[in-house]
């Protein structure tokens, strides 16, 4: 369940992030000078449209875009205090699925079909933690066990076709978690998946969460989801952040319109709504976006200034709750 | 109550399992086993389940897309599965279809606005030199532009291909229309403007819907009744009310409660359902919830439920509803 954040140390600080794809078409500004930062043991998601840049932000940090096309062309990232930008490829490779561990949306896809379960989960902790077989095998089944699979042995040495859907994402936070990761990203774990079975899967990481005390950055669509997950929220809107703040706030007091949008938009279980509130036009295109409120478009509060200067993202009001909106600055009140 | 317009009864379809060597038919998949319902002219009818439910079988099964295994498909009175091929040509323009997927339900060569008219041509409704205008008029109640009927499919958004589907459908003027899951694919504030648009376009035409979806929240947005299917049957049906206000079937409960509700300060106690789908080629015997239901007993795993009007047009199947 969410609950109030506590003071904590900074895990994860993403500071002027900038990826960039370079495409025949001209520049995407996927994350666009994205900052923000993920305090530890605490679950932080990120929610967005697709193209929001979402996922390029998640891949960055694990140094997984792909180059040419895509670049990272400026900031930092740190992990506890060291830019991951900087470090060498080998010392990235130590890094990924050891400390920082990352479980995708196709759970059919990130597994190896030639391969057993039980080498596929055996494998971060012989490469990693040194252990050998016979140690690595009594953890595998261990961690089977762990994220609630029943006849763990018969698993180990199952293929992934043998299993379903919700199984293997299992098994995929079995093996995110088999090294004991300080950061565990989900980038979007339970889309593909039934809402009966999304609904053990949440329940799987928070109990998780609870038991290993990893921080998680959860890449998701849907607000329901952030709400019953998220600790912090991060709002993101065509490559760049627009609003964050902790889960209860962003909630109780939405503060910029794609926000609030967002949240009228989606009809909700025993509301009645005679009509839903819909966000008028379309994502911009990411090609050469100017620097204005990338939102503008479709705001129903534009004013001059949103088309032509972009606003910063600042706290207004309460101490961690920052948005970034001409509405709520001083010369949005001037006009 | 109005006139009924598309009966079902009893409708079953299997799809064979083959295998060795010479393809023989060696199983069925039962994605739809023995379902009954009727939709009544001007009523939103939603059908939800899990995937592999049997939920889309149901609509291209209605509109004769697939042949059925048995059990009657009636349209105004007359069964569908029993009409040659002329007399169903007449009446497709009557009952229309709209995909999940906008983006490969549109040839990528075919300018969008050639693409909604050509049923119009050749079901021979319409004169060559009108088609363009009545063309621009469909695009307008969609919400597209004249300008978008040079363009081809890959100019389009996802929301925006959404509506040419709609358009497509809407140029013929049906009667019926089959929405197998329009949103799924969308993002949330486009979703919103599809949804609109369809209640606007009912309003307006007095279409029948058979709103195909996994979403819960949508159904209960957008239709009057609401069937909940589960490994190719039925196992509820009410008026939305009825059904979203006083579930009865076990696997409805807790379909509702495993949606995630956006409200981070609300607590609620949640049912979550063990294990995963059986395989419908296999299907358990009994109930076929048994398997997944926390209030399963011997009688389930032994007998069928008998699927039941429990009062005030509520049907359900279950033993202990």
């Amino acid at each position: 369940m969410a609950k109030q954040t506590v003071e904590t140390k900074t895990l994860v600080e993403f500071k002027n992030l900038k990826t960039h794809f370079h495409t025949s078409a001209g520049v995407v500004k996927a994350v666009d000078d994205v900052s923000f930062s993920i305090r530890e043991g605490e679950t932080l998601c990120v929610v967005g449209e697709s193209g929001c840049g979402k996922s390029v932000t998640a891949m960055s940090l694990m140094r997984l875009i792909e180059t040419p096309p895509g670049e990272i062309a400026g900031g930092e990232i740190l992990f506890e205090g060291k830019d991951l930008l900087k470090l060498s490829k080998r010392d990235m490779s130590r890094l990924r699925g050891n400390e920082v561990a990352m479980i995708f949306q196709e759970p059919m896809s990130s597994l190896n079909p030639v391969l057993t379960i039980g080498e596929q989960i055996c494998e971060p902790l012989i490469l990693h933690k040194n252990m050998d077989r016979k140690e690595a095998k009594k953890r595998a089944i261990e961690l089977i066990t762990l994220v609630g699979i029943p006849r763990a042995e018969d698993i180990f040495h199952a293929y992934p076709h043998e299993l379903s859907g919700g199984m293997r994402q299992r098994i995929m936070i079995a093996i995110a978690l088999s090294c004991d990761p300080k950061l565990l990203i989900a980038d979007e774990p339970t889309t593909a998946l039934d809402v009966t079975i999304q609904a053990q899967i949440l329940d799987l990481m928070r109990e998780i969460k609870t038991k290993v005390n990893t921080a998680i950055m959860l890449i998701t669509h849907d607000l329901g989801v952030v709400a019953e997950m998220a600790d912090f929220v991060v709002v993101m809107y065509a490559g760049k952040v627009i609003e964050e703040a902790p889960v209860i706030d962003l909630f109780k007091d939405p503060q910029h319109p794609y926000t609030k949008g967002l949240l009228k938009a989606k009809p909700v279980l025993n509301q009645k709504q005679e009509r839903l509130y819909s966000i008028p036009g379309q994502v911009p295109n990411p090609v050469e976006l100017g620097s204005n409120c990338h939102f503008h478009d479709r705001c129903e509060f534009c004013m001059e200034i949103c088309k032509t200067k972009e606003p910063p993202l600042r706290i207004h009001g309460d101490s961690k709750h920052k948005t970034a909106c001409w509405l709520y600055e001083e010369e949005g009140k001037v006009q | 109550m109005t006139e009924a317009l598309v009966e079902v009864q009893n409708l079953k379809k299997y799809f064979p399992i083959t295998g060795g060597v010479f393809s023989r038919t060696v199983g069925n998949v039962k994605a739809v086993d023995g379902v009954s319902f009727t939709i009544h002219k001007g009523e939103s009818f939603g059908l939800v389940g899990e995937s592999g439910c049997g939920k889309s079988t149901i609509g291209r099964t209605l509109l004769r897309l697939n042949d059925k295994t048995d059990g009657k498909v009636l349209f105004k009175g007359q069964d569908i599965h029993q009409l040659s091929k002329s007399q169903l040509r007449s009446i497709r323009p009557k009952m229309q279809i709209v995909f999940q997927d906008p983006f490969s339900s549109l040839n990528p060569r075919i300018k969008i606005g050639e693409a909604i008219g050509e049923a119009l041509l050749s079901h021979g409704l319409i004169d060559r030199k009108d088609l363009k205008d009545r063309v621009m008029e469909t695009l307008k109640i969609c919400g597209l532009a004249p300008y978008h009927y040079n363009r081809y499919p890959h100019e389009f958004s996802g929301g925006q291909r959404q509506r040419i589907g709609i358009a497509r459908a809407l140029i013929l003027e049906p009667e019926f229309i089959v929405a197998d899951e329009p949103v799924s694919a969308l993002d949330v504030s486009i979703q919103a403007q599809i949804i609109n648009l369809l209640t606007d376009l009912q309003a307006e035409k007095q279409l029948t819907y058979l709103f195909i979806s996994h979403d819960l929240s949508v159904v209960e947005h957008l239709c009057d009744r609401v069937g909940v299917m589960y490994l190719g049957s039925m196992v509820e049906m009410a008026r939305k009310e009825e059904l979203f206000g006083n579930p009865l079937h076990p696997y409805t409960k807790a379909l509702m409660s495993a949606i995630p509700i956006p409200d981070p300060t609300l607590k609620r106690e949640r049912i979550v359902l063990q294990g995963d789908l059986p395989s419908p080629a296999n299907p358990p015997s009994g109930c076929k919830f048994h398997t997944r239901c926390p209030l399963a007993t011997d009688l389930c795993k032994e007998k069928e439920p008998e699927y039941r009007d429990a009062g005030n047009q509520h049907f359900v199947a279950c033993h202990y509803a």
